[in-house]
């Protein structure tokens, strides 16, 4: 019996662990939607890709509203996988799962579970505020705080680092860069952050999720408020943050997803219909539906 | 075709002379008084009036204690109204989403918004002067507080609901725990509109007479003491607009031109810092 358990232990920390293990010898766990196999792009890229959170049999409910239907998928880890669907099906209330924001409002709940490194998100003991704090989050409408653009960026992370002024100096203007927003403001760190335009304001707002240097991003929508020039900037930028960063964006346009994601999952009526890497997704999706919604012919 | 938008410019030629000449009309009443208050006030309010304490009848005096009286109890109003007003309308606003309390709370406020002031006055006299044996500032300023409570209770509520919920979510997603969410980034969009509701309470509490009648009472002398009876403006004006002598007669119109200019600049004020914040 123990030999057994440690050659199963064995090719469990393999499976784990070593990541150079070509993806043919990695075993698929039953019933799961992970896309590795299915993987023809790039082998190298199935190999790199580690999972950040698994969902499972994620059901989620507004009330007696039952807004996600037995859910079960992985985000890839330091990816970008992009949410697409008509409006309602979903794909945002997903993205308010992955760091628990629906908790603020009694009557919406969830059931099944969101593995993130090994722990069940959704259980009770889990304490939300060191969730988001891995979890960051960027909304379809800019919120700058009424406060600086300086304060505006060090409120999240006073929440949980005690820093000298000097470095939370440096830290601001990190994350004002790793957004592409310093050389816009750095000349008015002190001014409030609603008097930013549209573009700047979202900007800023990504930087305030990073400055807190979360480990997944979430964009809902992230670009949808924002004219072409300010979109593109934000697109660049989620194509250098996945280096850091895991993400999950929620999107109407089909075009971005194209262009940011590298998987992309199709939610239709509270369920995802197909979920596969964004390349065949975009060219030969399984389902008809899928294929539908993305040339344009429903949804 | 014409004939219809012919008809539709006479209509609107109506209404709009229609609610330009009643707004002349509330304006003339207003105005009337106003002018009455500095015909008859104005030539009164001298440096006496700041300096010396109401007089006997028939010699020369001012109302420094009433007004001292009306500041310090007016003060310690604010004081205990406004954290407990910003409390409960923070509870309403922000902790009650689901609860049923919350609208029971909400309508009993409403009740006491618009309970005469003269109940308030006998309930403090029941609850604080006949347990204490006297009349006191202290008992002023708790009925003045009650006063002034839910004007704070409700603003705060209305203010803090102004602020969308998109704020909330972001400061929440940001692993800010409710407490931060609502004190460093709720408050503060809500910030002027809060202070408005505190301004509009003072200015409520300002001008009240029969609360504290029944309370603070009155004082012909320069007192400080919380525990004695207090001189205020309101109740001086009272005692002696309704006077047979005619220099005590001068004085109330001296007091209640003061007291009506201080509520009509606390309202501009109040005002003038809501429609910055709306500009911001």
């Amino acid at each position: 019996m123990s030999e057994i358990a440690t050659t199963m232990n064995n090719t469990f920390s393999t499976m784990q662990g070593d990541e150079s293990t070509s993806a043919d010898d990695v075993q698929e766990p039953a019933g799961n939607l992970r896309i590795d196999a299915s993987m023809t792009r790039s082998r190298s890229k199935a190999v790199e890709t580690a999972i950040k959170i698994s969902v499972r049999d994620l059901n989620f409910y507004y009330g007696k509203f039952h807004a996600l239907k037995n859910i079960s998928l992985d985000i890839a880890e330091k990816q970008v996988t992009a949410f697409i669907g008509p409006s309602g099906c979903g794909k945002s209330t997903l993205l308010r799962v992955f760091n628990r924001i629906y908790d603020l409002y009694p009557g919406q709940r969830s059931e099944g579970e969101v593995i993130m490194d090994g722990q069940n998100i959704l259980s009770k003991e889990q304490d939300v505020n060191q969730i988001r704090a891995k979890v960051g989050m960027v909304f379809q409408k800019p919120t700058p705080f009424p406060m600086s653009i300086y304060d505006n960026i060090a409120f999240g992370v006073k929440m949980y680092e005690k820093l000298s002024r000097h470095e939370m100096d440096q830290r601001v203007e990190w994350a004002l860069k790793e957004a592409a927003i310093w050389d816009e403001v750095k000349d008015k760190l002190r001014q409030s952050g609603t008097e930013l335009s549209g573009g700047q304001q979202q900007r800023l707002c990504i930087a305030r999720a990073i400055a807190v240097k979360p480990e997944v991003l979430l964009l809902d929508e992230p670009a949808s408020a924002l004219d072409p020039l300010s979109t593109l900037k934000i697109e660049e930028l989620i194509s250098e943050l996945k280096e850091d960063y895991t993400i999950a964006i929620v999107t109407h346009n089909m075009q971005q997803a194209g262009r940011v994601s590298d998987y992309t999952a199709f939610c239709y009526l509270g369920e995802i219909v197909e979920f596969n890497d964004t390349s065949t997704m975009f060219t030969k999706p399984d389902k008809k539906e899928t294929e539908d919604y993305i040339t344009g012919r429903f949804g | 075709m014409i004939s219809i938008y012919r008809r539709r410019r006479l209509i609107n030629a109506i209404n709009l002379t229609a609610s330009v000449l009643t707004t002349l009309f509330g304006l003339f009443w207003l105005t009337w008084l106003l002018w009455t208050l500095l015909d008859h006030g104005l030539p009164w309010l001298n440096m006496d009036v700041f300096t010396k304490i109401t007089p006997p009848p028939g010699s020369a005096g001012g109302l420094i204690n009433a007004i001292k009286g009306s500041l310090i109890m007016t003060a310690i109003a604010v004081a205990i109204g406004t954290p407990i007003g910003i409390l409960a309308g923070t509870y309403l606003s922000e902790f009650s989403r689901s609860s049923r309390f919350a609208p029971i709370v909400r309508f009993v406020n409403d009740i006491l918004l618009s309970a005469p002031s003269i109940i308030i006055g006998v309930f403090i006299y029941e609850l604080m002067v006949v347990p204490m044996g006297h009349f006191s500032a202290w008992a002023g300023s708790v009925a003045l507080a009650l006063i002034m409570l839910p004007v704070v209770v409700k603003t705060t509520e209305d203010m803090l609901r102004l602020v969308p919920d998109s704020m909330r979510e972001a400061a929440a997603a940001l692993g800010a725990p409710q407490w931060k969410v609502i004190t460093i980034v709720v408050y503060r969009a809500a910030r002027a509109g809060m202070l408005t509701g505190v301004m509009l309470g003072l200015a409520r509490i300002s001008g009240e007479t029969a609360p504290l009648l029944f309370t603070a009472l009155n004082n012909q002398f320069n007192s400080s003491h919380l525990n004695q009876p207090m001189a205020n403006l309101p109740v001086v004006i009272f005692q002696f607009a309704m006077s047979p002598y005619e220099d005590w007669q001068h004085l109330a119109w001296a007091g209640a031109l003061l007291i009506t200019f201080t509520i009509l600049l606390l309202n501009i004020l109040a005002r003038y810092v809501l429609r910055t914040r709306k500009m911001s």
